[in-house]
């Protein structure tokens, strides 16, 4: 047969090619970032709570005090410049207990998260990618979870190991019992998003070309879960934190003389301080709805800038 | 004969974050009582939100009319009171859209559905519009009408609900029938008894129709006149027989060497280069010229004129006289 | 004559029904139901049919992307059905899927040279480095695609450019068969026949064959050697592309011919117009399936199931009727 020229050119190089080479090659996360700095009240948001975390790490440069050192002979003294904001009454520097206060709060809602993550991801991932009787089994274990009245369980498990322990490895408690509790919500996320992935032609289009199992779960499915997942955790050091100051204003959480945001306003309860000492309690409640409606609202950023479809 | 509607210069922006886009930049045309128009183009071109504009259905913001009248017997309806273009849609100009899976509400009985039109814009009782609406659906040619007025819309096939739409748009005998792509979502076999059952109506209640879609087989079977639309400008409008035996537009002629059931055996498929362009990013002069093959430095300066080249067709090309088939 | 290469016996895929909390099985849908059919080299079988007529499952049944409830798939004479994982993993390399939505049949986490490039270091056959990265450029240049859109995500890339990428992806194991499952029906008519255009090119210069999935009859015509055309999970007729467009034997392979609204407004011809809708495959008729809208029904056809029978020169018809 004769050799026929075949014009293999293709027919739809761009007109305008140059351009088109030098336009910037556009990675997911570049494009989520952008979408991201669209909107404003996110970057606000992330620029306020990225001030309250620098101050945080940086507590000890900021203030001169150690949030512990009692002064029994200066207590409960008002904002002066010696002590930016007052003395308790044990004579401890305020503004120090504030900022390590949220150093703990902020450690206790990462923490609790990354146990939220991990727990949610693995098993509402395995739950989601092999579906049958393993979906089944772990999805109504989630269930089980999802059930436990939380404040009695806390309350509980609080009385009962609370006591024998340090208030450092009260602290830890908390983190781990948050984390616990909070992963089914997360798990039926990731399962979901996987079960729809898995119909998804290009896993079909990955099985086809003999791709292992492994690295379908690992290049094809996880990475697109990812950006769920950043969200779904960002939210949840919201609640995380919010929950902790929770426990700890109930006295269950984070126990003194360890402080938290939480304990802080527990400890300036009585009516005496409400009325006459504002600076004990003002600033750690204002940083933790501060620090909550920034998470909150970057996490709602993120949530739209992750969005294929905006 | 006499006009219908007259579209004038219409221009439909969307204001984005991105920039303006100008989905429907300048666009003229004119149904004519008891004819289809048909309005042809790929995605993106602009045909459905100048089909929106009529009714004026744009989500306002993003969207907006910017320019241009829509002159239906007399009125302007880009101009009129909010009550009076909700007067209008459904009574005398109606619109069909291309879901038929999503475009009926699934709570409600498929008879209701039908009943509700008429009970608004023709003030008929309960009874009437129900007896109205078992009549619209046996005109449509669905089997026990009185059985499928009590059904609700997923007891029903995508053909079926595709003749309710068109029963629901009828129901008013509307002057113009919108069709927005209303067999693309829908099998063959079941999109001839679609436009069999189009064409029947239109002969028996003289209603004009204007047929949206991107498929030129369609078109050659229902419209008397066809519009094509590129980048939200008319590029050529002319009688259906015109069109296909002299198209004059190099877009249209691009489109027509395109479909493989036009070329004959072992001939290799004709296309159009490149893709149609971001709407952001409009090309300078002729939006088609990047794509065209007969594009000189004249096409990148300045926007054709969409200029009669023979009686009754119009072209939107400076070199329309010298391109053919 | 070329040699067959790939060849299906009664292939039958059902998808159970299951109602309730502990998943009873109610029924079976018959997506598939006993359909033969042979692909020989370098050629292309085009596969028709309406929307639940079982073409894609078809397609992807036998590439073993579905496990196959019946029947036997030969790929050169090897049982592709019952092949070990080893032997399943070479045959990958041989069988091919090109999928119809160019928005899902991407990752959009990944490059374009990891889209192409990933089966190759999996089987082996590259590492990574210049040399996989040179070769995923040749297989993008001849889908039309250029080196600069190497590092690019799906996302910037139209839906012909898109679908162009798919092509590369399942070329890159330089298969000898692939399955086009509606390669063009998400695309804009002018850029259909790029798409069309390069299937045909990759055709005649690598020899591959093709199982051209699509419900646009025009473009089967065109793209074809044979065509199939499928209702409710059965073939109904099978045979040279002029055969089947110009003398077709089938009542509703014509109804459909009869149905295609031609752009020509010149051609006005005597439509067939099929009554009703077509049947749920969960509970399709009895005897032949089709007799429900056949217009040439008789007796015989409600009762028993029409075989497939050769007409004589490869014209495969599954009516009673037809002669």
């Amino acid at each position: 047969m004769a050799e026929k020229n075949i014009d293999l050119k293709p027919d739809n190089i761009n007109v305008e090619e140059k351009s088109e080479i030098e336009q910037e090659i556009l990675t997911p996360w570049k494009l989520i970032r952008r979408k991201f700095l669209k909107r404003k009240p996110s970057v606000v948001a992330l620029i306020i709570l990225g001030i309250i975390i620098l101050a945080v790490i940086l507590a000890p440069l900021l203030t001169v005090h150690d949030p512990y050192e009692l002064n029994m002979t200066n207590t409960n003294q008002p904002p002066s410049r010696e002590h930016k904001l007052g003395t308790d009454e044990l004579g401890r520097d305020n503004l120090s207990r504030v900022l390590h206060g949220g150093k703990v709060a902020l450690q206790v809602g990462i923490f609790a998260v990354v146990i939220e993550v991990i727990l949610g991801t693995l098993i509402g991932g395995i739950a989601g990618y092999y579906g049958g009787w393993v979906d089944n089994i772990l999805m109504r274990i989630t269930e089980v979870f999802m059930s436990f009245p939380f404040l009695p369980l806390v309350i509980t498990i609080s009385a009962v190991v609370g006591v024998r322990i340090s208030p450092e490895q009260k602290m830890y408690l908390v983190m781990v019992i948050l984390g616990v509790l909070s992963w089914p919500g997360l798990a039926r996320i990731v399962r979901g998003q996987i079960l729809s992935l898995r119909e998804q032609e290009f896993v079909l289009a990955a099985k086809a070309l003999g791709i292992r199992n492994t690295k379908i779960i690992w290049r094809h499915l996880i990475p697109n879960t990812v950006g769920y997942i950043v969200v779904n955790a960002t939210i949840g050091v919201a609640s995380a934190i919010l929950q902790e100051s929770a426990l700890s204003f109930l006295g269950l959480g984070v126990a003194p003389p360890v402080p938290t945001w939480g304990n802080l306003i527990q400890y300036a309860r009585d009516m005496y301080n409400l009325q006459h000492r504002p600076w004990l309690w003002i600033p750690p409640g204002l940083l933790i709805f501060a620090t909550v409606m920034c998470i909150n609202l970057i996490g709602d950023g993120l949530r739209d800038a992750i969005d294929p479809k905006s | 004969m006499t006009k219908l509607l007259e579209v004038k210069d219409l221009k439909t922006y969307f204001y984005t974050d991105d920039g303006v886009v100008k989905a429907v930049d300048g666009v003229d045309f004119s149904v004519e009582a008891g004819k289809t128009i048909g309005i042809v183009g790929e995605s993106g071109c602009g045909k459905s939100i100048t089909a929106m504009s009529i009714l004026r259905l744009i989500p306002d913001p993003p969207g907006k009319i910017v320019n241009g009248e829509v002159i239906f017997e007399e009125e302007d309806l880009t101009k009129v009171s909010d009550k009076r273009i909700r007067e209008i849609r459904g009574n005398n100009i109606s619109m069909i859209f291309q879901e038929p899976m999503t475009s009926l509400n699934p709570v409600f009985t498929v008879g209701f559905q039908i009943g509700e039109v008429l009970m608004l814009h023709q003030k008929l009782s309960e009874e009437e519009a129900k007896k109205r609406a078992i009549e619209m659906i046996n005109l449509v040619g669905i089997p026990n009408a009185e059985r499928i007025v009590g059904e609700y819309p997923h007891q029903l096939s995508g053909g079926m609900r595709q003749r309710v739409m068109i029963a629901m748009a009828l129901a008013c005998q509307p002057k113009l029938l919108i069709a927005d792509e209303p067999t693309t979502a829908l099998d063959v076999t079941i999109q001839a008894q679609i436009l069999e059952i189009m064409n029947d109506l239109k002969s028996r209640l003289n209603t004009s129709i204007m047929l949206i879609t991107h498929d030129l087989g369609v078109i050659s079977e229902m419209a008397d006149h066809v519009i094509v639309m590129y980048s939200g400008k008319v590029v050529e409008d002319a009688p259906i027989m015109e069109l296909f035996k002299n198209p004059r537009h190099p877009y249209t002629i691009g489109l027509m060497a395109s479909i493989p059931s036009l070329v004959k055996e072992g001939q290799r498929l004709e296309t159009i280069p490149g893709a149609v362009p971001n709407p952001l990013y409009l090309p300078k002069g002729c939006y088609f010229h990047p794509r065209c093959k007969y594009a000189t430095d004249e096409c990148k300066k300045a926007q054709p004129e969409l200029r009669e080249v023979a009686p009754g067709h119009k072209a939107a090309c400076i070199r329309a006289e010298e391109v053919t088939r | 004559m070329s040699e067959v290469l790939l060849e299906v016996n009664n292939l039958k895929k059902y998808f159970p029904i299951t109602r309730g909390f502990i998943k009873s099985k109610v029924g079976d849908v018959k997506a598939v139901d006993d359909v033969s059919l042979f692909i020989k080299e370098g050629e292309t079988l085009g596969i028709v049919g309406e929307s639940g007529c079982g073409k894609s499952t078809l397609g992807r049944t036998l590439l073993r992307l579905y496990d196959a409830t019946a029947g036997e798939v030969r790929f050169r004479g090897k049982d592709v059905l019952n092949a070990p994982k080893d032997q399943i993993k070479e045959l990958r390399k041989e069988m091919q899927i090109v999928f119809q939505d160019p928005y899902s049949s991407l990752n959009p986490r990944m490059t374009v040279s990891q889209i192409v490039g990933e089966a190759l270091v999996e089987h082996g056959l590259y590492r990574k480095g210049k040399e996989l990265d040179d070769y995923v450029v040749e297989i993008m240049n001849k889908c039309g695609l250029a080196r600069y859109h190497m590092n690019r995500y799906p996302h910037e890339f139209s839906g012909g450019q898109r679908q162009r990428i798919g092509v590369a992806r399942a070329l890159a194991l330089s298969p000898s068969f692939i399955v086009a499952d509606e390669p063009v029906s998400a695309l804009d008519v002018s850029i259909q026949s790029q798409v069309i255009n390069l299937f045909t090119d990759l055709q005649r210069e690598l020899n591959i064959s093709y199982m051209f999935i699509s419900h646009d009859l025009g473009v089967v015509r065109y793209i074809s050697h044979r065509v199939g055309v499928m209702y409710l999970g059965s073939m109904v007729e099978l045979a040279d592309k002029n055969a089947l467009f110009d003398n077709s034997k089938h009542p509703y392979t014509q109804a459909l011919l009869s149905a295609i609204p031609h752009p020509d407004p010149t051609m006005k011809r005597d439509r067939i117009i099929l009554e009703g809708d077509i049947p749920s495959p969960a509970n399709p008729p009895s005897g032949c399936k089709f007799h429900t809208r056949c217009m040439y029904v008789e007796d015989i056809c409600r009762e028993e199931v029409p075989e497939f029978r050769d007409l004589g020169g490869e014209h495969f018809v599954a009516c009673h009727l037809a002669k």
